[in-house]
């Protein structure tokens, strides 16, 4: 019996990597089919982020650097959209600019999205988008001396002198509110230069993977507000009363989570069942 | 062959840190000239990246080595895409932008969305409670895990707290202190190499 | 927005590389490779459309000279593809290295050395908020101690490091947690694409 026991919880440890495979895509793809719609409580960090926009004066140009692709949209294309969204409902102006290449097409997508949901908003009297400049950190340090200096044209080739509400800004001090979306170090460049050297407030959405890593700058006053991975954004989304790609994630998002931890408790339970401090380990992770 | 090349450093680097207090227009708009130069010099390292590999996966085809024919695919995709970006240009109604939207977008988020499938079987691998540290790194992980999402919410209303809680304090304290730790041998790195005491980057010879 | 073709194929290059959690097989290696190629030639085409083109070709177009500096800086770093010419790569390297580390020390100590000690010494909150703030300063100056390799870990500072290294377990604990959250993320993206845009069988947003 005893031998019958060990031999089970041995199989267990050896199992084949290719179950744990399926039983995650089964745990993702389940709740997408049949959802469950837990609710979804905002975090004070993410309030905060709320409320620094909520604070910005109605009417006020709000600088927006959307700075991700394709490969991580997931998480930021979801909250760019809730800010958007939320920017128009207060009658701000966001400027919108990204310094990753393949964001132009993203963030027209965004904008469409936000803006139809929103009853429509005309191009440059409502928002401008200035489109990809290269340099990361040496567009940023322009961004503090001349914007329209650095984007002669927008986007889609207009003038920016010729635009009437960029005539109202030129540097990071003009705008009250800095917000950028971003999954790499540009969220450090920005709160080094932007939020550091210019003082601007500012509030940051990032990956679930960078999140934990600004606590520090949320409790120095660098950063405003947080916004982290897809369940920020799923945060903000109740916050602004939509419901977007991130709340229709939240279910499957709970459900793997469940079996990642069940598989953890498996393992650890298995490993003192088997008694040795090192399991046979079979099939590699 | 090298002193020439750490002066250059240490007269950009000084360069640098001397317009940040210069206040200026002159100097900020030099400091754009030079981040502009920078710029230009980073795309012909990507240029001699991409030759890089496209050497080594000629090399491949033309000595039929393992797998010669998926070497074909990547000269060709890279050769094609370069060629037409340049031609056409990138935006979306172009052919790349298009081949992008297509090919790397979702091979991209496809590449990455594989790592959930390989964190959970190395989650149930590795992840073992063999010591105070390792369970401490254990628990934490778990409380997160199950406390940030909605059924964490649902389990029990104390779970949100407590996740803001190991947030702002303990590993907001040890992130404080890496920053720090960051910041410092970040600062120590480049005085070293803008004074010609780290010569690394330069090489050997 | 993509059309039906481009569907398909973004959908079928998807598949092709969830095949590589059965096994390693000729269609994941196809996507990799298509990848890899893609990926490179897009960056350099949009390097040449957003660097190359109006800050050197059209600028030297139009009769000023500064720009072949930049031009001259990045041929000279090819030379890194050949042993014999790779000497004079040091002087482009020496250029872009200069100018970033000149950029960082006034940055990194603004931004996380003064800023983050700033907030590290102001005073405890008020009532029970202290203890968090007693908790804070601990992990920060313990996590600190740990990294201090200068003298051995016995004694006092042994103590002290070893408490560092819990609120390390903690910080790290929460990190995995969220990283795990960042990943199945990705999967649930790339799960509600083939869902929704390829096999239409969820609502669309």
């Amino acid at each position: 019996m005893a031998a019958t026991t060990k031999s089970f919880w041995h199989r267990i440890l050896g199992i084949d990597r290719r179950w744990i495979f399926l039983l995650v895509g089964i745990g993702t793809t389940l709740p997408l089919l049949f959802p469950v719609n837990l609710p979804v409580a905002a975090s004070p960090r993410v309030k905060a982020a709320y409320q620094a926009v909520e604070d910005v004066p109605e009417g006020s140009l709000v600088l927006v650097s959307l700075d991700y692709e394709p490969d991580i949209m997931a998480e930021l294309q979801p909250m760019a959209i809730a800010v958007l969204r939320h920017c128009f409902r207060r009658h701000l102006k966001p400027v919108i600019l990204t310094l990753y290449p393949a964001g132009p097409g993203l963030i027209e997508r965004a904008l469409e999205i936000s803006s139809a949901a929103e009853g429509g908003r005309t191009r440059n009297e409502d928002y401008v988008f200035l489109g990809y400049k290269s340099g990361n950190q040496a567009v940023i340090l322009g961004l503090g001396e001349n914007i329209r200096g650095l984007f002669p044209r927008d986007f889609y080739g207009t003038s920016t002198d010729s635009i009437p509400l960029m005539r109202r800004v030129n540097s990071f001090t003009d705008f009250p509110l800095l917000v950028n979306l971003s999954g790499s170090s540009i969220a450090d460049y920005y709160i080094r230069i932007g939020a550091s050297r210019y003082h601007r407030p500012m509030i940051l959405g990032s990956t679930a993977v960078m999140a934990s890593d600004y606590y520090p700058y949320l409790s120095s006053g660098q950063i405003k507000g947080l916004i982290g991975g897809m369940k920020g954004a799923a945060e903000y989304e109740r916050l602004v009363g939509i419901v977007g790609d991130a709340r229709h994630g939240m279910d499957a998002q709970s459900l793997v989570h469940v079996i990642v931890v069940l598989l953890v408790l498996l393992g650890n339970v298995a490993l003192f069942a088997t008694g040795g401090p090192k399991p046979r380990i079979g099939g590699g992770a | 062959m090298r002193f020439g090349p750490i002066v250059v450093t240490f007269l950009t680097g000084t360069l640098l840190i001397a317009i940040f207090f210069i206040p200026h227009h002159a100097a900020q708009e030099t400091q754009s000239v030079i981040l502009e130069w920078a710029d230009i010099v980073y795309t012909f390292a990507l240029l001699l990246g991409s030759l890089s590999l496209w050497a080594m996966h000629q090399k491949k085809v033309q000595q039929r080595g393992e797998g010669w024919i998926y070497s074909v695919v990547t000269l060709v995709s890279l050769g094609g895409v370069t060629f037409l970006g340049v031609v056409q240009g990138v935006a979306g109604g172009t052919v790349v932008g298009r081949v992008y939207n297509m090919v790397n977008a979702p091979l991209a988020s496809t590449m990455f969305s594989l790592l959930a499938f390989f964190i959970a079987s190395a989650a149930f691998r590795a992840f073992r409670a063999r010591n105070v540290e390792a369970t401490l790194l254990l628990v934490t992980a778990i409380v997160m895990m199950i406390g940030r999402v909605s059924i964490g919410e649902y389990m029990w209303k104390g779970f949100p707290p407590l996740t803001e809680w190991l947030l702002d304090v303990p590993n907001l304290a040890a992130k404080r202190a890496v920053a720090l730790g960051i910041g410092l041998g970040a600062i120590s790195t480049a005085l070293k190499i803008i004074l010609g005491i780290d010569r690394s980057y330069l090489g050997r010879g | 927005m993509m059309n039906g073709f481009d569907t398909w194929v973004a959908a079928l290059l998807t598949l092709c590389v969830f095949s590589f959690l059965y096994r390693d097989n000729p269609f994941y290696r196809f996507a990799e490779h298509l990848f890899v190629g893609s990926s490179a030639g897009y960056l350099l085409a949009v390097s040449y459309q957003n660097v190359l083109k109006p800050n050197v070709i059209e600028k030297i177009g139009h009769g000023q000279i500064l720009p072949f500096i930049p031009l001259v800086l990045g041929i000279m770093i090819l030379g890194r593809m050949w042993e014999r010419t790779s000497g004079i790569a040091r002087w482009s390297l020496a250029f872009y290295v200069g100018i970033y580390s000149g950029i960082a020390i006034p940055s990194y100590l603004q931004a996380q050395i003064f800023a983050q000690l700033a907030d590290a010494v102001k005073p405890f909150q008020p009532g029970w908020g202290a203890i968090n703030s007693a908790l804070i300063l601990l992990g920060f100056l313990s996590v600190l101690a740990y990294f201090f390799f200068s003298a051995p870990h016995t004694g006092l500072h042994g103590v002290v490091g070893r408490i560092g290294i819990w609120f390390l377990m903690v910080a790290f604990g929460a990190s995995f947690g969220y990283t795990v959250m960042a990943r199945v993320s990705l999967l649930i993206a790339r799960m509600q694409f083939l869902l929704r845009d390829w096999l239409h069988v969820l609502p669309g947003v």
